[in-house]
């Protein structure tokens, strides 16, 4: 399958967590742009570990190597300054971790504190409202913006993280899983959140849950033992997967 | 099984019973006409706690944070196992380091040797309790700051820090009440004085200098007992904040 355009792409990337086992494998990929990725497989195939190539994440954690490269519009990000490169991508995780001790319009400006970027009152009310509205969060928290965010359930919790990732306005979202905290309700509003999103954002997905990445994604990536099984059309895979193991993993042999 | 258990924590608390009952009872009547006498040490008790706590609080948070970010490196290791060090060091000893380090170069007794020597106690305490409470914050938090693109000192004292504070907080409390009935550092350093003295280049006195002063003094033993009840009091009042701290934070 060929991507035209890619927002990213992932060349022959390596990722190790000891000198001789590799979590990810001479994975290549690219993304298309303002589209849901999806990327599948059973616990411990890579899949985590990909994603969190993509912001660099690994760096917080000594030993582990990522080689390869990773361009992002072009530009390799792993030879990038990782700060920027976290700013143009966002990261959403799989619990909802908003910060505890700010409130939840100060965790959509989290983005810019941490940053060092003054933002004027009436930008920074702006950015704010655009955000949580976006989210789908604006109606429901507009008469509390000074609460604490963790005091919102679990559904509203996630999506006030997404509005934070999103604040930075990021050319790429990346999501571990964000849903397998939730209940099914939850879960529901921000799969149809994701649906609009997408016109301004690329999304990539870590899913376990493969019906979630029949629903929503419009590409998905089956990974199995650190190795990109199958990349394909969401509809082509899941009706004519060219690989053994992703139609076994499909009909649920494995997983 | 259960009665042995039950029978054995009364036994342990029959000490501090023992203990709170006698300082009451004893205290208690005189702890008004005490007071005016005892100006004097509480005055110079705040003050070299005050001093102590101002330069040991930064570096103690500062050394904590280093530790809970760096555990395993050979230089965290290092000033791991000299915190334990410091603080099994015996007070007296203490006392006595600090006479030879700032007491004799300063050519006299004062406040602020007083006050460096209640610093080194404290250290080792906030750096412990600061490291405990910043292992326990998730670490998820700080993934999430840092994937916002947040500085890593950004994060630190943006996320982490005021995250932990309740934590923090309540071990500074712990410190201070830990140190506040030190006596043999003190006498060494503070010395002790029988005025209310303000000017912390001089000797000043403590009130558990004072505690000490009365049990030597034949005339003023009655004053012992309601000096140790206000003494006593003052911990336990640091001690309730600090667990209310505790529990509000969890």
């Amino acid at each position: 399958m060929e991507i035209k355009d890619p927002i990213l792409e992932i060349k022959d990337v390596c990722v190790s967590y000891t000198r001789d086992v590799m979590a990810v494998k001479h994975v290549n990929a690219a993304i298309k742009k303002n589209e849901i990725t999806a990327i599948m497989g059973p616990s411990g195939c890579g899949k985590s570990t990909l994603l969190r190539a993509i912001n660099r994440m690994h760096e917080l954690y000594k030993g582990i190597r990522v080689e390869g490269e990773i361009l992002l519009s072009k530009h390799d990000i792993l030879r990038m300054d990782a700060i920027q490169v976290r700013r143009n991508i966002g990261m959403v995780f799989q619990r909802p971790n908003p910060f505890p001790t700010m409130s939840i319009a100060e965790n959509v400006m989290a983005g810019y504190s941490l940053n060092g970027i003054h933002v004027s009152k009436s930008r920074k009310n702006e950015i704010i409202e655009k955000n949580l509205r976006s989210v789908g969060l604006w109606d429901e928290v507009k008469d509390g913006l000074n609460k604490r965010g963790t005091f919102l359930s679990g559904g509203q919790q996630q999506r006030l993280c997404i509005a934070r990732a999103l604040a930075l306005k990021p050319e790429l979202l990346l999501m571990d899983e964000p849903t397998s905290a939730l209940d099914p309700i939850a879960t529901n509003r921000i799969e149809d959140l994701m649906e609009d999103l997408k016109k301004e954002v690329t999304i990539m997905i870590v899913t376990h849950n493969m019906s979630q990445a029949k629903r929503i994604a419009a590409y998905s990536m089956f990974m199995y033992l650190g190795e990109l099984v199958e990349y394909d059309d969401t509809q082509v895979m899941f009706t004519n997967a060219k690989d053994q193991r992703t139609r076994e993993y499909l009909i649920g042999k494995f997983g | 099984m259960h009665i042995t258990v039950c029978l054995f924590s009364a036994l342990t608390c029959i000490p501090l019973f023992a203990i709170l009952g006698k300082v009451l009872y004893e205290g208690a009547s005189e702890l008004g006409s005490t007071f005016s006498v005892i100006v004097g040490g509480i005055v110079g008790t705040l003050l070299m706690l005050i001093m102590a706590t101002a330069v040991a609080v930064p570096i103690g948070i500062l050394g904590g944070v280093f530790l809970s970010e760096n555990k395993g490196t050979k230089v965290a290791n290092v000033i791991s196992y000299m915190t334990d060090l410091l603080q099994g060091t015996p007070s007296i000893i203490i006392g006595i380091i600090v006479y030879i380090g700032v007491v004799i170069p300063t050519r006299g007794y004062s406040g602020v040797a007083g006050s460096v020597a209640l610093f080194i106690m404290m250290l080792p305490l906030i750096i412990r309790s600061t490291e405990e409470t910043m292992k326990m914050l998730p670490l998820s938090l700080k993934e999430a700051g840092l994937a916002l693109g947040g500085s890593y000192p950004r994060v630190v004292f943006k996320v982490l820090l005021p995250s932990a504070f309740g934590g923090i907080f309540t071990g500074i409390l712990l410190a201070v009440s830990r140190i506040i009935g030190e006596t043999a550092p003190l006498m060494f350093t503070a010395l002790g004085c029988s005025i209310v003295q303000w000017d912390v280049r001089r000797p000043v006195s403590a009130v558990p200098l004072l505690i000490w002063q009365f049990f030597n003094d034949p005339t003023m033993q009655n004053m012992v007992w309601s000096a140790s009840l206000f003494l006593l009091i003052f911990v336990l009042f640091l001690n309730i904040i600090a667990k209310y701290f505790a529990q509000k934070w969890k």
